[in-house]
């Protein structure tokens, strides 16, 4: 379970997130939603330790996460930025092995190769594994990157914002296998994630931010309210039922 | 290229610069050497090869180094200040300790490369140009400023001719007695090779490595120590290399990629092979006179970098 209390951070003296406090069962996915600015992948980026927090505690299964080993927690909690910042010349099978560096540093044993096929397996990469990442598509560079972290083997799994630049088919291929994960493996995800849509139709819980604190969380249908995204996002949001799933029509 | 291609490369040449200089020393009289020609073989030839294979592989490597730790592929001891500072390190050693030992100046030198580099990769924090063409040219900048100031103490202090002997590589006065402290690269090479995963993933970025649980601080700063402590030995030994640190890791990228544990070897290899080829043309060109090093590799050096920077988007530079 990934707890967060009081959890506080500025940047020069311009709070960006104050108190936030909540709670993720293991299991889930839990979508961060809310307007630009409002502080989402600085959450998820402190829940991973990429930046320090100024004030509260977060703990992962009760571990502080500022007080544990770095290469511990690289084996609890990953995360995954937006990917088109690599720039190095790497196949995808050299990108999927770094997952291991955790357990191995660097020499990959027999466990560890098993690891990686099974990832590159499980995306689908197999047959382009030893192509370079500056020859991919978005979409299968994305789903190289899961595939690392698939062989990374955390039972936490953050994204910032996935879906970033992947169209609608790949969009909804990625979120499949995120919701498989979770239904498979028995990860847990945390994601940033913008259209909310995507949000409603593929997580348990939904925590909702703005301006820095949270306004409101809890299962996905009670979020995903009229009155709930007139607060977060300033407009008026109609919301249909399709099939059981909660649709959002903001057009 | 295959690996075999290059060893290959490397006994040839490695045989040609043996055999090739004023003295006459020949492969027939290999077995049967006279005292001169045991000597020359012994105080001067050998100790060329073996400067010239080390300094070729190790300031390649380095600039591999220094590109995946800055994430930019034209940064090299070259173009990042190092050199420059490296050199004033030496002269601000002259001037402290009149007779200064091959090692004080060392120690100096690197202390002195090590900051510039340091600087220069702090500069790199703070200006983020979207062009990573600006990037090179900013430590082109940063290199000439410290040159200057290393110019005009020498100026004063009457040491100008001493500073242009560290300003031009030239393998020609390499015996033995002056070369040793360049051996020193090869234990920081073999430590370059242990670390090579961590170059590699520190060089996918901060956030990144911090994800694989890696000390992205610590990785970056071993990596600046020994490229300072193999730029420092050079200069010093040999004097500047331009360019090398620069194209051979790029040339190695375009058909090996950037996995560090892959492209070691070849860049080792390649780097030692061009120094070698570059070494022998400018001691045939004027035979029996001799060209400096840091010319031939700078003509042919800056030839190989224009051709790149033209190419890059081909290549995926």
């Amino acid at each position: 379970m990934v707890k967060l209390k009081s959890v506080f951070k500025a940047y020069n003296q311009k709070k960006v997130i104050e108190d936030v406090s909540l709670e993720i069962e293991k299991g889930t996915i839990t979508s961060f939603i809310g307007p630009n600015g409002a502080g989402k992948s600085t959450l998820v980026s402190m829940i991973s330790r990429l930046i320090s927090k100024d004030g509260g505690a977060i703990t992962i299964d009760g571990q502080d996460i500022m007080h544990t080993k770095n290469n511990e927690m690289a084996k609890k909690i990953s995360i995954l930025k937006q990917t088109n910042a690599v720039n190095l010349k790497l196949t995808i099978r050299e990108l999927v092995s770094f997952g291991r560096f955790p357990y191995s540093q660097g020499k990959l044993t027999k466990v560890d190769e098993a690891k990686i096929d099974e990832a590159i397996d499980y995306m689908e990469l197999r047959d382009m594994q030893d192509r370079y990442l500056d020859e991919l598509s978005g979409g299968q560079r994305q789903r190289a990157h899961i595939a690392m972290v698939i062989a990374q083997d955390t039972e936490y799994i953050l994204l910032d914002e996935p879906l970033n630049n992947l169209d609608m088919r790949h969009s909804v291929q990625i979120m499949k296998t995120l919701r498989n994960l979770v239904n498979e493996m028995g990860k847990t995800i945390l994601l940033v994630i913008h259209d909310i849509n995507f949000a409603s139709c593929y997580s348990d819980h939904i925590v909702a931010l703005k301006d820095g604190k949270i306004v409101k969380q809890g299962r996905t249908c009670d979020v995903i309210d009229r009155c709930v995204l007139k607060d977060i996002y300033d407009m008026d949001i109609d919301i249909k039922e399709i099939d059981g799933r909660k649709i959002c029509d903001y057009f | 290229m295959k690996i075999w291609h290059l060893v290959t490369l490397l006994i040839v040449f490695s045989f040609a610069s043996i055999f090739l200089g004023v003295t006459d020393l020949s492969p027939k009289h290999i077995f049967n050497l006279s005292e001169t020609q045991q000597q020359v073989l012994l105080t001067s030839r050998l100790p060329r090869l073996v400067s010239i294979i080390i300094a070729g592989a190790s300031m390649s490597i380095v600039g591999l180094i220094m590109q995946q730790l800055s994430r930019n592929r034209f940064v090299s001891p070259t173009t990042a200040g190092t050199m420059d500072a490296a050199r004033l390190g030496i002269l601000v050693s002259l001037m402290l300790f009149t007779a200064a030992s091959p090692l004080q100046q060392m120690s100096i030198s690197f202390v002195f490369a090590l900051l510039g580099t340091f600087v220069f990769m702090k500069i790199l924090e703070k200006v983020k140009f979207k062009d990573a063409v600006f990037i090179p040219l900013i430590g082109l900048m940063f290199g000439n400023i410290i040159s200057s100031i290393s110019t005009f103490i020498a100026y004063q202090n009457d040491l100008v001719q001493n500073m242009s002997s560290w300003m031009q590589g030239d393998f020609s006065m390499i015996m033995t007695g002056n070369y040793e402290l360049m051996l020193i690269s090869i234990p920081i090479l073999i430590l370059a090779y242990i670390f090579a995963n961590k170059f590699t993933i520190a060089g996918m970025g901060e956030d990144f490595a911090k994800n694989l649980g890696l000390n992205y601080r610590q990785v970056v700063n071993i990596g600046l120590v020994i490229s300072a402590l193999v730029t420092a030995s050079v200069v010093l030994t040999v004097g500047v290399i331009p360019f090398l640190g620069l194209i051979i890791p790029n040339i190695v990228a375009i058909y090996q990629g950037d996995h560090l544990k892959r492209t070691l070897m070849h860049t080792a290899l390649l780097g030692a092979v061009f120094v070698l080829f570059c070494d022998i043309i400018g001691r045939i060109v004027i035979y029996p006179y001799e060209i400096p090093i840091s010319l031939t590799v700078g003509v042919i050096g800056s030839a190989v970098f224009i051709f790149l920077l033209l190419r890059r988007r081909k290549y995926g530079l």
